[in-house]
């Protein structure tokens, strides 16, 4: 979130890059909604980008497959619960990886969790992406020379943002997927490449 | 407990209480125990392999100590002694509110007889005895592993049993699945040096000369 540098007060409003950072509430994002509603009323139609417009609908409903493995998991919990409330976001916890876009991994992953950690992950639909969520899904943290804790879990999945912190905290973790909203954004393409 | 409560008439001296009177009693009446007593406030009874059944039995079933409930079965390895696991078992009674520790020696070759007639619950503890330590019950039916990966080799409680242990997971891009593959450290172990507020960096890369005199200090101590 936070103002791009394109969409300052003296710029029009057809030039705002309103699909590269959501704008807050004021009077720029009430340009660009006044500017859309009266092409609406005078055409019957607004013309737009289709990846922008992909991108906005990829990056407006992001539904994670709840992955909690450890501690972190309780944080994960607290961001969805109503205090910082995910779900305003468009952010729904989904049980089955068929649903699901993104995969959050929240906790320390064990060799004997990682195929059904990748079977999940293969399973996804594509576009898909990971967050490793906290110190042992990053690099292993704690148990990093253990005998039964994978490494990291890029070891077993592409992970598109690492959140570090033992445990991250809630904020950390909506920071987080929000970096990986940005992401989407820059990527801009239909097909991820 | 009113019974109880009337033994330590006769009760060795420094031996109060309750569990005094418990450990009084089993060492003196019941054949078969190495030893009974009180550890750290806590009631210590040591028997051998072939008398542990009656003695878990008896345990179980004398209402004088109505051990209703096995609490953890547990091993502990000293690999100095010639038996080096100690099979420990914490027995709990509900209805008299005591606790009594029951432990056996044994080695990798020879078996505990398994307790889980007595407590279902005790397969659980025995199979993650068998799965950390290695150590072996007979008459088990479901002697498998519990805890560690499917698949899994060796006992990682063991002290000798490395705490990397021999192998690693990652995915394979050309398999497409995960693989196992030989330790392979990319950071070396940390030595925490908890006298140094620096955490173990005792010397900056460039800095060896202006450390020099600091590290014959250490090595001294």
């Amino acid at each position: 979130m936070g103002n791009d540098d394109t969409s300052g007060p003296g710029r029009p409003a057809d030039s705002i890059a309103w699909n590269r950072d959501m704008l807050p509430p004021g009077p720029e994002q009430d340009a660009v909604i006044k500017g859309i509603t009266g092409e609406m009323t005078e055409k019957g139609f607004v013309v737009a980008s289709l990846d922008k417009l992909v991108n906005w609908g990829r990056t407006g409903s992001l539904w994670p497959m709840s992955f909690g493995l450890a501690c972190c998991a309780v944080e994960m919990i607290h961001a969805y619960m109503p205090r910082y409330d995910l779900d305003r976001m468009g952010i729904i916890p989904r049980g089955s990886p068929r649903q699901s876009d993104v995969m959050i991994v929240a906790g320390t992953l064990t060799n004997k969790m990682a195929p059904a950690l990748r079977r999940v992950y293969d399973q996804m639909a594509e576009p898909r992406w990971v967050i490793s969520m906290g110190s042992c899904a990053n690099g292993g943290g704690y148990y990093h020379y253990s005998y039964s804790v994978v490494r990291g879990c890029d070891r077993i999945v592409p992970v598109d943002v690492y959140v570090p912190g033992c445990p991250p905290t809630a904020e950390a973790l909506i920071y987080g997927i929000l970096q990986l909203q940005k992401k989407i954004r820059r990527t801009g393409t239909i097909r991820r490449g | 407990m009113a019974d109880v409560q009337n033994l330590p008439a006769t009760a060795p001296r420094g031996v109060t209480g309750s569990l005094g009177a418990i450990s009084f009693r089993l060492s003196t009446t019941v054949p078969g125990i190495m030893s009974a007593g009180i550890e750290k406030g806590e009631l210590v009874v040591r028997t051998t392999r072939d008398r542990l059944l009656p003695l878990m039995a008896m345990l179980r079933d004398d209402p004088l100590y109505a051990c209703q409930q096995v609490m953890d079965i547990c091993g502990v390895d000293f690999p100095d002694r010639p038996e080096r696991f100690e099979v420990v078992y914490n027995l709990l009674s509900v209805t008299h509110n005591h606790r009594i520790r029951v432990i056996v020696t044994t080695d990798e070759t020879h078996p505990v007889p398994s307790v889980h007639q007595l407590w279902p619950a005790a397969t659980w503890w025995e199979r993650e005895a068998y799965d950390l330590f290695g150590i072996l019950f007979t008459d088990q039916p479901d002697l498998r592993r519990i805890l560690t990966d499917y698949g899994f080799e060796g006992h990682p409680l063991r002290k000798d049993f490395p705490l990397t242990g021999y192998v690693e997971m990652r995915y394979d891009e050309e398999r497409r699945q995960v693989v196992y593959e030989p330790v392979d450290l990319v950071q070396d172990f940390r030595n925490f040096d908890f006298e140094s507020p620096w955490e173990g960096i005792l010397t900056l890369p460039g800095d060896e000369k202006a450390h020099a005199d600091r590290h014959d200090i250490k090595r001294k101590g």
